[in-house]
């Protein structure tokens, strides 16, 4: 059995769920082969190269594959898929994007966002935001699968000596074009990776309420998130948004503040290791989840807080 | 052009779903059924597309149960020229599915085929970018904002860093994110009218098209129940918790 993983990066560095995503190969068990698809991508092959685990890095370097469009890259990892076990990727928006697409080209289904390996060919994931869990198994010749990056304890970046060898396939469809982009800015811990994630909700009132937020999140070295009525309100920007239509995060503590705890936002946010819940209805459902919870004003409780920690 | 958009019959979105007992699925036996979200949003992307002069017919599909009718009916209601349902007694995989769009796409024609980002049942978000890559289409996945310019069509996607724009070639498939458009409600002149409207009732076989998928099921679980947390009385014996007792700072 071999395994490719598509490995996620963004200028220049490989991806943090492109090591979980390794972990979750590791665990099926096998030779672990990563492919970088990008422009420019030689220093993130050489990063990928020292991952530990991972025997071979191909790395395919056109300009038809800056940016990760799905219409040149899916045939790219369709043509590589073939001769491969298992085809994995982070389910990032990159991944979800790409991998449905490599699967339809290789007709066989696609599993999406596993959370666990039972063995090789069977899988563990989410369904109905999270409510409920099933283990479903492939007999497919190729194995799909996206990976859901807090399911999986992140390999050592650091370590692994594989092989770098150069994939020549350029494959351009000429269907579709890079426009632009406009991306949030953000000095705190990227929100999925962090150890402490603060987030808030509609209580916040309004956007520049959040500071109060940004300066607890400072003093605990933690990454700000949000619930949907607080991106939806315009409070804060869409990417922070976490639930099951936003980001899946599982901290080692996360604290909702002013956020009723609706079933979307805690598909987002319930394996998290510690859940503390601020809020003045002490009716809100985020109270049935959270490990502590303080039924308070959260304009007094939370600048309490950041004096305290 | 022509829009073609793909709308599902899911559980509704408020419904706390309960898993059977003999771990065979999710009880639905009398559960409040609904549109899914995404595509409610699909629908509304395309009726505006027309109320703009850009679309010129709108067809919703659905693969699913005879009851996805309804859904179909409510998609009339709320501005779709006409309606197929493609009748299956089986909960189908998304490659399937994306299978029977594909043949009903063949038959239409359409130059834009909307689809939502994921169905809040599953949670696959696969359907688009399979369809697209069965279509030979391109795909502008999770989009918050969709025009059409010189031929071409340009999509704003959501993803993980902020937001991205790319220009499509058509015709495209576009899968809808919630920031898309704020979905109308139907009016009750409107739900009258759609009853009239046509809606054409085929099969896979009739399409041609193997609907077999090589993933099986095993069991479905509750998750892990969380044990049940307490309340402090005050933020300083919050940070004690989380000090002492819970070590998470």
């Amino acid at each position: 059995m071999t395994i490719l993983v598509i490995a996620e990066h963004e200028n220049g560095a490989v991806a943090p769920a492109t090591l979980n995503t390794v972990a979750a190969a590791a665990k099926i068990g096998g030779d672990i082969h990563v492919l970088v698809a990008g422009q420019n991508v030689g220093g993130v092959a050489e990063a990928a190269a020292k991952i530990a685990g991972v025997a071979k890095v191909l790395v395919a370097d056109n300009a038809a594959y800056a940016h990760q469009l799905p219409e040149n890259v899916a045939p790219l990892v369709a043509e590589l898929g073939k001769g491969y076990s298992h085809v994995l990727a982070p389910a990032t928006s990159n991944g979800k994007n790409i991998l449905p697409r490599v699967a339809a080209l290789l007709d066989v289904d696609q599993i999406s966002e596993i959370i666990a390996v039972e063995s090789a060919d069977t899988f563990k994931r989410p369904i109905y935001a999270g409510n409920a869990i099933a283990t479903v198994q492939s007999n497919a010749a190729v194995k799909v699968i996206t990976v859901r990056a807090t399911g999986f304890d992140a390999v050592a970046a650091e370590g692994g000596l594989a092989a770098v060898e150069t994939v020549a396939a350029a494959h351009n469809a000429g269907t579709s074009a890079f426009v632009g982009e406009e991306l949030a800015k953000s000095d705190r811990p990227e929100l999925t990776a962090a150890k402490i994630v603060v987030s808030g909700g509609r209580g916040m009132q309004n956007g520049d309420n959040f500071k109060h937020l940004y300066a607890l999140a400072d003093k605990l070295g933690a990454a700000v998130g949000a619930s949907r009525a607080a991106v939806d309100a315009g409070f804060v920007p869409n990417d922070m948004q976490v639930g099951q239509t936003g980001k899946i995060v599982a901290p080692q503590l996360y604290i909702a503040v002013g956020i009723s705890g609706a079933i979307q936002h805690l598909a987002g946010m319930k394996d998290s290791k510690v859940i503390v819940a601020i809020n003045k209805d002490e009716e809100a459902p985020i109270f049935q989840v959270a490990d502590y919870g303080l039924v308070a004003d959260l304009f007094e409780a939370v600048p309490e807080l950041e004096k305290l920690v | 052009m022509k829009v073609l958009v793909a709308v599902k019959r899911v559980v509704d979105f408020n419904v706390k779903v309960r898993v059977k007992a003999d771990h065979s699925g999710v009880d639905l036996a009398n559960v409040k059924m609904a549109m899914n979200p995404f595509c409610e949003i699909a629908v509304e992307e395309a009726v505006r597309l027309k109320e703009q002069g850009i679309a010129s017919e709108v067809v919703v599909v659905s693969v699913g149960p005879a009851t996805a009718q309804e859904q179909l009916r409510t998609a009339l209601a709320l501005g779709a020229d006409r309606a197929v349902l493609v009748e299956t007694a089986d909960e189908l995989s998304a490659l399937a599915v994306a299978k029977l769009l594909k043949a009903v796409a063949e038959r239409e024609q359409p130059q834009l085929l909307i689809l939502g980002k994921q169905a809040i049942d599953s949670d696959n978000n696969q359907t688009g970018q399979m369809l697209a890559a069965l279509g030979g289409y391109a795909q502008g996945t999770f989009a918050s904002k969709v025009g059409v310019e010189g031929g071409q069509l340009l999509v704003t996607r959501e993803i993980d860093g902020g937001l991205q724009t790319v220009a499509l070639n058509l015709p495209a498939v576009v899968t809808t994110d919630l920031r898309l458009n704020e979905p109308r409600y139907a009016s009750l002149p409107n739900i009258m009218k759609a009853k009239k409207k046509p809606l054409e009732s085929t099969t896979a076989e009739a399409l041609g098209v193997s609907t077999a998928s090589s993933i099986t099921v095993l069991k479905v679980e509750a998750p892990a129940s969380r044990s049940a947390g307490i309340k402090v009385k005050s933020v300083a014996e919050l940070v004690e918790k989380l000090k002492n007792e819970a070590k998470v700072i």
